[in-house]
């Protein structure tokens, strides 16, 4: 039964989010889905007063590549500069994942960090974008 | 007499390992089928040994070419019952058959305030075409509903084909949950109020036996790649008065009878459709897959298919938490999408993979579909007429397993 793909982490990590909920006020939100597959990913973050992460939620629905990412990426990033958290690289999250993924899974697995990053750099979520043009 | 086992051994891919020792279950003929060797080898044949361009040569290669590209339109218009051959069109695939439809003769016929009819559950190619059209003319869009069960809302069909309806254009066959229309209803309700018909055949014409005349649909598109065919071949029939008062999609070279520097008249038909140097090896591979078909004989090839969806449906309605989409087996072609509660399709599908199975999971191409269904995916098996009752055993297997993996 033993599967390269879900080793227990990632199925614990899919029943048992790390960080899954909201932060209201944050200094940042972003969202953004992989309408391809129907993933979809929201991380709020607050920075405290040296602009480095003091806290990060994040809630969604996907897969459980996706998700499991969102956990580790969570909690990987915490005390983070956001220079930091701009710089950090996929590689690095997809040896935090740690199982080998094929070319169409890395872009479920890439999904919480492109959210983070677009964050980070303040660029506005594709939904308050297209809510703009209404 | 239909033999699966004789059928399968038709097809070189059937016997191939994913991983030593996993040999591949094919469950998804509905994004592309697999190919027999008799068209993978008349491909391999043309490219050895007679090669060249088609209509521009004097010499013996391009007589031959010419001659093999020409006869396998006249199979294709004998598969469906074209009246004449000249009214097959070779296009890339379905896509580019609507796109020509939506471009050519919807730029001419369709005009501010006009109506445009589809169904909820179109692919993107029978979406996307029309909504760039009715943007650029300011004309409406309007939907056919379908019910829970995936069939089509047939009494909401009177109040939303109006006189101001110039098109109605639906699938015959859904790709997600099956589902076989009544294309004659369709057909005769829109001719009725005054609209075309364009039937985006691309699933049906490789599942069921299809005669245009019958049907007495306007125009009607499908791929070759679906039905044992290549890739980069489809067909647009059309009936004969729409094709000749319709201005050309693409010019160039093969569609235009006389061109100076003032302007240029065009080709008759089909070639005033055809620009360019066109797919010369998959045409000839698409006569030779209707051939293929043919000999199988589309009857037998459908029935084998409800044998196997008839079965797949109980299988997989055994499954706990399995939810089913679409009607019942005698009311669709070899299609099973579902979704398995707890576990994305995404997550399905690559479990299944581990051991050589291989489905679809995503929204193939219909995201207004799931998103009326309220989910963001689904996972879809499909069958053809190579598929056995193992597979779909193996298919049920994976999904226990899966099951296990995620704990459910
Ligand atoms: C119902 C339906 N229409 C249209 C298409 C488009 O076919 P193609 O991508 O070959 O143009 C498909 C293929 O997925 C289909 O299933």
């Amino acid at each position: 039964m033993s599967s390269d793909l879900y080793r227990e982490q990632i199925i614990d990590l899919y029943e048992n989010p790390l960080n899954f909920g909201e932060l209201d006020p944050c200094d940042f939100s972003y969202e953004e889905d992989n309408p391809l597959c129907g993933d979809v990913v929201r991380l709020d973050v607050r920075l405290d007063s040296n602009r480095r992460i003091a806290d990060v939620r994040w809630r969604g629905e996907g897969c459980a590549i996706s998700q499991a990412s969102a956990s580790l990426l969570t909690e990987e990033i915490k005390g983070m500069t956001l220079e930091e958290v701009k710089a950090f690289s996929k590689e690095r999250l997809l040896e935090l994942i740690g199982v080998p993924l094929s070319m169409a899974r890395v872009k479920c697995a890439l999904l919480s960090l492109k959210v983070l990053k677009a964050g980070a750099y303040g660029i506005p979520s594709p939904g308050e974008m297209r809510g703009e043009d209404d | 007499m239909f033999d699966v086992m004789t059928v399968r051994a038709d097809f070189p891919i059937l016997e191939r390992e994913t991983r030593p020792g996993v040999p591949l279950v094919y469950l998804d003929s509905a994004a592309s089928s697999q190919k027999p060797y008799q068209v993978i080898e008349a491909m391999d044949d043309y490219y050895r040994r007679y090669h060249s361009n088609v209509h521009r040569g004097i010499h013996e290669l391009s007589e031959a070419a010419t001659f093999a590209y020409e006869g396998a339109r006249v199979r294709v218009a004998r598969f469906i019952n074209a009246p004449e051959s000249d009214q097959v069109i070779y296009v890339r695939n379905a896509t580019e058959g609507i796109n020509l439809v939506a471009y050519s003769w919807g730029r001419s016929n369709i005009g501010a305030g006009d109506e445009i009819l589809l169904t909820e559950m179109e692919h993107h190619a029978n979406l996307v075409p029309w909504q760039i059209l009715a943007e650029e003319k300011g004309a409406t869009i309007r939907y056919l509903p379908f019910n829970e069960n995936g069939t089509l809302d047939l009494a909401a069909l009177p109040a939303l084909l109006t006189e101001r309806t110039k098109v109605f254009s639906f699938t015959a066959m859904s790709n997600v949950f099956g589902t076989v229309t009544p294309l004659r209803t369709l057909i005769d309700a829109a001719h009725s109020a005054g609209a075309i018909a364009v039937v985006d055949a691309a699933q049906c014409v490789a599942h069921l036996p299809v005669d245009v005349q019958e049907l007495n649909c306007d125009f009607l598109v499908f791929s070759g790649h679906k039905m044992c065919g290549p890739t980069g071949i489809g067909i647009l029939y059309g009936r004969r008065s729409l094709l000749e008062a319709m201005p050309p999609f693409l010019g160039g070279g093969d569609m235009i009878r006389r061109v100076t520097l003032e302007g240029s008249s065009w080709n008759d038909l089909p070639w005033k459709f055809e620009a360019g140097t066109p797919s010369i090896a998959d045409a000839i591979g698409l006569g030779v897959a209707v051939d293929y078909l043919t000999g199988l004989g589309m009857e037998a090839v459908h029935e084998h298919e409800q044998f196997i969806v008839n079965y797949a449906l109980e299988a997989l309605s055994e499954v706990e938490g399995v939810r089913l989409l679409g009607p019942p087996a005698t009311q669709r072609g070899g299609v099973a999408a579902f979704t398995l509660s707890g576990i994305h399709p995404h997550d399905i599908a690559q479990i299944l993979d581990e051991e050589g199975i291989a489905i679809r999971a995503g929204h193939h191409c219909a995201m207004p579909l799931h998103q009326k269904l309220q989910i963001p995916a689904s996972a879809r098996a499909s069958f053809y007429m190579y598929t056995t009752i193992e597979e779909v055993d193996k298919l049920v297997e994976g999904l226990a397993r899966t099951k296990r993996i995620f704990r459910t």
